[in-house]
């Protein structure tokens, strides 16, 4: 097991004749991902190669999931077409799309996000790095090479962080890494990942990966002191972020004094949460506790 | 992007809101002309995107056209919570009955904008909410129906604002998403004495993601604000912001060069930037990038914190490594290279054997060590 993303996972790429598309879909692939189709109304019908790999492009979502039977959806597409490219995939009744694209205008997230839930599409990003279950799956631009399988979930706003973690703990292992995004509107949040890995029996500890901004990590503390049996290691950055700045990503940023590493790092600790002050301390904490 | 008043202003006044006759300048003799022709009395107000600005003395009622210009001379070159005031904007007085708060903001954990409201406006709206949370009503924008005519009258009412706000309210939301914006606030929002209902003084932030589908948005352009070296770093595409410490910092990833500055601070020192070079760390970036940390007098030594994923790090060595034979080093360099590749990465930077760079092999070593050049040169 892992949590939305398995080994069964069958994975369309919207936008994948791109160059970043192509790219990753090439990567996916060599991590043992299914990727059953692209879509690309002006290619549909042809076929592109990856390797000894036959990958056919779909004018439509829909096309895409009545040939294949796919589940999930990658989203490459530029920011003007993100949008549109995820209300076509929830119209078409995908499970999980994942929203790779950074810059998309908050009010088309908004947009989106809301509209993908109320059809019972789940979406992940965007402005985020994918999910990967190692060993089963791997949907978006996480290295699959950094780490192996294991039992630790990890939920996270950024990438590279993630990607420091999964190495530290390498020879622990992941059941499944989530990179929720650092956009200031998201479709999954660290609770929903929460929720997933407490009842994933795959799981055994979680790493909780936060950022300066909003109050996701505060409202995640919360949901640990009631709904969380697993032991949960978490890390913050930005303790040294100016307030009013927006640091890289476009929802980090101490507005006033709402937002605040320290504010983050007191909730999560007050939930029992153990929260390390480096990557590598925090990694010490997991591999401790294991 | 914040907003001054003034475009604020602008902007209502574009939608069909109602607001004050006004005019901006940055020169004291054309405020008086100006305070002329808007009748004689007028609001000084300096433009700056800070808040407190009545309480700095930033917002004055001038009596003729010569009081504007003196309280005018007096506002340009304040200083404003670290904003020097480069503009003022001169407004007809307007007389005030009643005063309202209204604003649409993003509710980030609801992935939906929140109308806020109160029948107790003119004051900060943190401050209402505190003391008295029953007089602000918080209403959830559906983003599918958006502001209706309906659901303004349900927010008029939740808050308790007269019915003639429900027009504002409207054009309010129709500002929100025409212009992409991720903040727009009134307040106060009066009621006249003739009964009108007025925009007296507004916020509005921009979503930086929509700018290329807001062309318009060049105009506001806000050079004037800009630190040189961040003006600089933009030129160049690099996401950099300028701190007050001595450690330059270099890093791929927005999460990563964060928690690298934190991990600098905790090592006694302070970080002097936040530059992330993103995944690729190309030569050109990193050249981009070294050139603009080292450019800034206070660095006293630059770590560059790389993890190899994507790309991996014998790929980013060979950035470095190229980066040095065009930009100058003046100060000592750490490089952590980990992930993919790490070995061989750090092969090709130690048989480059550069005099001022020196390697580590953790985050936390290369933090230390960066601190130590920093603190001890």
């Amino acid at each position: 097991m892992a949590i939305y993303l398995t080994k069964e996972s069958k994975v369309l790429v919207q936008g994948m004749t791109g160059g970043e598309g192509m790219k990753h879909t090439r990567r996916m692939l060599a991590a043992g991902t299914e990727v059953v189709g692209g879509v690309n109304p002006r290619k549909a019908g042809r076929t592109v190669h990856f390797d000894e790999r036959a990958v056919p492009v779909f004018g439509s979502v829909t096309d895409g999931i009545r040939a294949t039977g796919a589940d999930v959806t990658v989203v490459f597409v530029p920011p003007a077409f993100a949008r549109a490219a995820v209300m076509e995939a929830a119209d078409a009744g995908i499970g999980l799309a994942v929203v790779i694209t950074e810059g998309i205008p908050v009010h088309d997230s908004v947009a989106f996000t809301a509209y993908a839930k109320r059809r019972g599409t789940r979406v992940v990003g965007p402005n985020c790095p994918g999910l990967i279950s190692p060993g089963q799956a791997n949907a978006g631009i996480i290295p699959a090479d950094i780490t192996k399988p294991g039992r630790i979930g990890l939920v996270s706003k950024s990438g590279t962080l993630t990607y420091q973690l999964m190495y530290e703990l390498r020879d622990t292992g992941f059941s499944t890494c989530v990179g929720i995004g650092g956009d200031p509107v998201v479709g999954t949040s660290h609770i929903d990942c929460l929720a997933a890995f407490e009842d994933d029996p795959d799981t055994e500890l979680i790493v909780l990966i936060g950022e300066i901004g909003g109050d996701a990590e505060e409202r995640a503390a919360a949901y640990v002191r009631e709904h969380v049996t697993k032991p949960v290691v978490g890390y913050i950055a930005g303790f040294t972020a100016p307030e009013g700045r927006t640091m890289g990503h476009a929802g980090a940023i101490v507005s006033g004094s709402s937002g605040t590493a320290h504010a983050k790092k007191e909730a999560l600790e007050a939930a029992g949460v153990r929260v390390g002050d480096t990557p590598t301390e925090t990694a010490r904490l997991v591999s401790a506790l294991l | 992007m914040d907003l001054y008043e003034h475009q604020a202003r602008e902007l209502f006044e574009e939608h069909g809101i109602l607001v004050p006759r006004a005019e901006v300048t940055d020169s004291p003799k054309k405020a008086r002309e100006i305070a002329r022709g808007l009748g004689g009395r007028t609001v000084v107000k300096a433009q700056v995107k800070a808040g407190g600005r009545g309480k700095a003395g930033g917002v004055r009622l001038a009596a003729d056209p010569a009081a504007a210009e003196l309280t005018a001379r007096q506002i340009l070159g304040m200083d404003i919570e670290g904003h020097p005031v480069r503009t003022v904007m001169l407004a007809q007085p307007v007389d005030i009955q009643a005063e309202f708060y209204v604003s649409y903001v993003l509710d980030r954990a609801a992935g939906r904008f929140l109308a806020i409201a109160s029948a107790e406006g003119g004051m900060e709206i943190e401050e209402v909410a505190a003391s008295r949370p029953e007089a602000v009503a918080r209403v959830h924008v559906d983003p599918a129906e958006g502001v209706t005519s309906a659901k303004a009258a349900e927010i008029a009412e939740a808050a308790g604002l007269p019915p003639q706000t429900v027009d504002v309210l409207v054009r309010l939301w129709e500002v929100l998403v025409r212009e992409d914006a991720l903040l727009v606030e009134v307040n106060p929002l009066v009621r006249t004495t003739q009964g009108r209902i007025v925009a007296l003084d507004g916020k509005v932030t921009l979503d930086d993601n929509a700018c290329l589908r807001q062309s318009r948005w060049g105009a506001y352009g806000e050079a004037g604000d800009d630190d040189p070296l961040e003006a600089a770093a933009a030129a160049k595409g690099l996401n950099y912001v300028r701190l007050d410490g001595e450690v330059g910092v270099i890093g791929n990833g927005a999460g990563l060069v964060m928690s690298t500055l934190d991990v600098v601070a905790g090592r006694g020192a302070r970080p002097a930037n936040f530059l992330d070079i993103g995944g690729g760390a190309s030569a050109r970036i990193m050249a981009d990038g070294l050139s603009v940390v080292l450019s800034d007098p206070a660095v006293k030594s630059v770590l560059v914190n790389v993890f190899g994923g994507i790309t991996a790090c014998d790929a980013v060595a060979d950035g470095i490594v190229q980066a040095l034979d065009t930009v100058r080093l003046t100060k000592p360099l750490v490089v952590r290279l980990d992930g993919n590749n790490a070995a061989r990465g750090r092969a090709l930077l130690d048989a480059r054997a550069h005099p001022l760079v020196q390697q580590a092999t953790t985050m936390d070593g290369a933090a230390r060590r960066a601190a130590q050049l920093a603190t001890t040169a």
